[in-house]
């Protein structure tokens, strides 16, 4: 009996509930974390990366394309990143559809999409698949990193359900709950980028399982201002510049610290 | 016949036009607004075949205040024009095309400076200083290449304006009597009397 309500997304069960959307934002919970942090000068993306291996063919996130694996932080449009957890898949999809929603925009108005128009853009897709029959939500939140001339630097957050808000620092994904007592502790309104990518990264070396904060594990993205004309300029990471950034914010490789310890004593 | 001109000064936008609704040779009308706010920083002066004007500017001020309803903020004058430039050029590339010249000028709140745009129906545009449609631009815009200048106070604006108008009443056979003049600036839209 209790499957009744489970089957499909367009039916309440007695409590008034949708249970297929409450099990999308569990499988959320189990995806990597991706965290972010708004910043007064900028906006900073970091995401735990799943999928790993010694075998994996990582030489197009090395070499091509404009950083990151084309896992979790993806390039949404030029004023915007994403952060995804949640389905892989899925998330491609409704990055690629962000993309159109963007360009279109670009199109018809040009100028880059405002970052909260393009959340909602993605919300009522999201919000079409909770209602429509036979169809299956997407299993994927997102995070916003972007800019706009209106609300200057922001961060959103939507979720499968298709709500969607605005935050100061927030996270998503696996151990997002103590990663979100950690921000609340350590935030600082007036916090500035420099200081949002060592806030972003100290939450991440806390909240990840693994013990080694390294390129292989971390996606890592910034969103600040071209000093000299103005317009927002989103940099992804490569990996050899994350840990070039974990090197210099003192957050290399535990085990290595480990291993000197044992070798001191 | 039809005549308006529009100027960029210190942190405004001026727009007048003339209040003739004519029929074939017959005035139809001497108080005809021919300038439309678009929102609370944004102004539209059109001209053209009549009946297409308004029209067309009902649809542009329609789509424009939802904008503006469903996002809170309304669209930045440079935004607002490409929309009316596509709109146009949409127009022209079909079987009932609209017949309108425009003249878009704005207060941009987020980056705190004027713009205005030169439209016409073909769905061309340009962001210019200064500019004017009809047969008034050909006596206008020299007078306006002579006497505009970009960082003019609002009383040095309307001067050069009145010269354009007086220009066009002595020299253009059918010059329209009466003019409809509004500015936009950073407290709004305003109509002021020439």
């Amino acid at each position: 009996m209790a499957r009744r309500y489970d089957s499909r997304t367009t039916i309440f069960s007695p409590e008034g509930r949708l249970y297929q959307i409450e099990y999308a934002m569990e499988a959320i919970s189990h995806a990597g974390t991706v965290l972010g942090v708004l910043a007064k000068d900028g906006v900073v993306l970091a995401a735990e990366k799943k999928v790993t291996g010694k075998l994996l063919d990582l030489s197009s996130s090395k070499e091509g394309g404009y950083g990151g694996s084309g896992e979790k932080i993806f390039l949404l449009n030029s004023n915007v990143i994403g952060g995804v957890a949640g389905l892989t898949a899925d998330a491609n999809s409704l990055v690629n559809y962000c993309r159109s929603a963007a360009q279109k925009h670009l199109l018809t108005y040009n100028e880059d999409i405002p970052v909260e128009l393009l959340a909602q853009r993605l919300c009522d897709l999201k919000q079409g698949y909770t209602q429509y029959g036979g169809l299956r939500p997407f299993g994927v939140s997102i995070l916003y990193a972007g800019y706009d001339a209106h609300y200057n630097f922001q961060l959103y957050h939507s979720d499968p359900s298709g709500n969607y808000s605005g935050w100061k620092a927030t996270c998503i994904g696996a151990n997002s709950g103590t990663a979100q007592s950690l921000l609340k502790q350590e935030y600082k309104d007036d916090i500035t980028v420099k200081d949002a990518v060592g806030l972003v990264l100290r939450t991440m070396s806390k909240t990840m399982d693994s013990t080694t904060l390294g390129s292989e594990k971390l996606e890592f993205a910034v969103l600040t201002l071209d000093p000299e004309t103005g317009a927002p300029r989103a940099k992804i990471y490569r990996p050899h510049e994350i840990d070039a950034l974990l090197l210099s914010e003192g957050l290399t490789k535990k085990d290595e610290d480990k291993d000197a310890e044992m070798k001191s004593t | 016949m039809e005549t308006s001109f529009a100027l960029t000064g210190k942190g405004y936008v001026l727009i007048a036009a003339d209040t003739t609704a004519a029929r074939s040779i017959v005035k139809m009308k001497v108080d005809e607004d021919k300038i439309k706010a678009l929102g609370p920083h944004l102004l539209m002066a059109y001209s053209g075949e009549p009946g297409d004007t308004v029209q067309f500017a009902e649809y542009v001020e329609r789509n424009i205040r939802l904008y503006q309803i469903r996002n809170t903020y309304s669209l930045r004058p440079s935004a607002a024009a490409s929309w009316v430039r596509r709109s146009l050029a949409e127009s022209i590339r079909s079987r009932h095309p609209y017949s309108v010249n425009l003249l878009l000028g704005g207060y941009d709140v987020a980056s705190h400076d004027p713009h205005l745009y030169w439209i016409d129906y073909l769905g061309t545009i340009a962001e210019v200083p200064f500019a004017a449609h009809g047969y008034g631009s050909y006596f206008a815009l020299s007078l306006l290449d002579r006497y505009h200048k970009p960082d003019a106070s609002l009383e040095e604006g309307v001067e050069t304006l009145k010269r354009c108008i007086a220009e066009v009443a002595k020299r253009l056979v059918v010059s329209p009597g009466t003019y409809k003049v509004k500015v936009v600036d950073k407290d709004g839209v305003r109509e002021i009397e020439i």
